[in-house]
């Protein structure tokens, strides 16, 4: 590139020839929104993990049965959710939209799948007691109001970004179909997804398993 | 073809994809299997959070493909992320004096 004129330098790079990433712009706009959407998720659960540290008796809500199997469940369908995404892109490449559209709605489902029983898991939690800023846990009862605060912040933000990752992939079926958009974008908005079921393999550690109840 | 659409990535096929989803299964029920079995809490953090590194790992690498997008691209994005996300730790220290400061004792 050095050894071209100042003209010529202009039209590659616009034309994409001097990228030092070789990915569109789109992918590349995509993954550093991920990166600090990753921020403010570590943010999250650093806010989480420190109020529990400093906290005498932190709330173990989370028994077994029911609460430990139906997020076990849920990091199932998202787990799987994410292999049909691939899928879904690996047909996209290939040009099948047939194929595409099935597997980016077998996506939508597991997406869906996890949210109405993530939605359950909150109407149980919310029926003992629990609310963003008190809860019926603890000894004397109440004596942490700050888990629910975060763990409706933790949880509730991934909830939204799962809805968001839903409603994105409907979008994104009807222009695949409709020819409006490439391959390219089908695999961009796999990077989201697949960045939501990533975030659900730290979640579901430090907030559900860690909190099992003890003796 | 555009310079741009030209680079040819390598690709993963289905099979790699699907050891990738098995071990992503298998390293899941193992974090609940030592939940289950109630391993002392500090122990466990470590573990778990060890496993949840190996997973976001596989997800990161393969199922959105960054093992097969060149180098720059990688190291753009993971150090400096691992190393934000890092400076969390920070707090920490703090978090676990908030009980002398606390009154009554």
């Amino acid at each position: 590139m050095a050894t071209t004129s100042a003209g010529e330098v202009s039209i590659s790079v616009w034309g994409g020839g001097a990228s030092p990433y070789a990915v569109s712009s789109r992918k590349l706009g995509m993954w550093l929104f991920l990166m600090s959407d990753s921020l403010t998720f570590g943010a999250v659960l650093a806010a989480y993990a420190y109020v529990r540290v400093s906290s005498e008796q932190w709330p173990l809500p989370f028994p077994m049965w029911p609460s430990i199997t139906t997020a076990t469940i849920m990091t199932f369908c998202l787990l799987t959710s994410s292999i049909t995404m691939v899928m879904a892109v690996l047909n996209a490449k290939k040009g099948n939209v047939r194929s595409t559209l099935r597997w980016l709605g077998y996506t939508m489902l597991g997406g869906i799948a996890f949210l109405v029983l993530h939605a359950n898991e909150w109407r149980h939690l919310i029926d003992e007691g629990l609310r963003p800023f008190s809860n019926t846990f603890g000894n004397p009862p109440g004596s942490t109001p700050l888990f629910g605060a975060t763990f409706f912040t933790a949880t509730g933000l991934h909830m939204l970004h799962v809805t968001i990752g839903v409603i994105v992939l409907a979008n994104m079926a009807r222009g695949f179909k409709k020819g409006t958009y490439s391959a390219d974008m089908v695999e961009i908005s796999g990077l989201y997804w697949h960045f939501v079921d990533l975030v659900w393999m730290f979640i579901f550690p430090l907030i559900y398993l860690m909190s099992v109840p003890r003796g | 073809m555009s310079a741009n659409t030209a680079h040819v990535h390598a690709e993963a096929g289905t099979p790699v994809y699907m050891k990738v989803w098995s071990a992503l299964i298998a390293l899941t029920l193992l974090e609940v299997f030592l939940a289950y079995e109630r391993v002392r809490l500090d122990l466990m953090l470590i573990i778990l959070m060890g496993l949840s590194l190996i997973k976001s790992a596989l997800i990161v690498a393969y199922f959105m493909h960054l093992k097969f997008e060149r180098l720059n691209l990688i190291l753009t994005v993971i150090p400096m992320c691992v190393l934000c996300l890092c400076l969390f730790a920070i707090f920490f220290p703090d978090s676990m004096r908030l009980f002398e400061f606390r009154y009554p004792k």
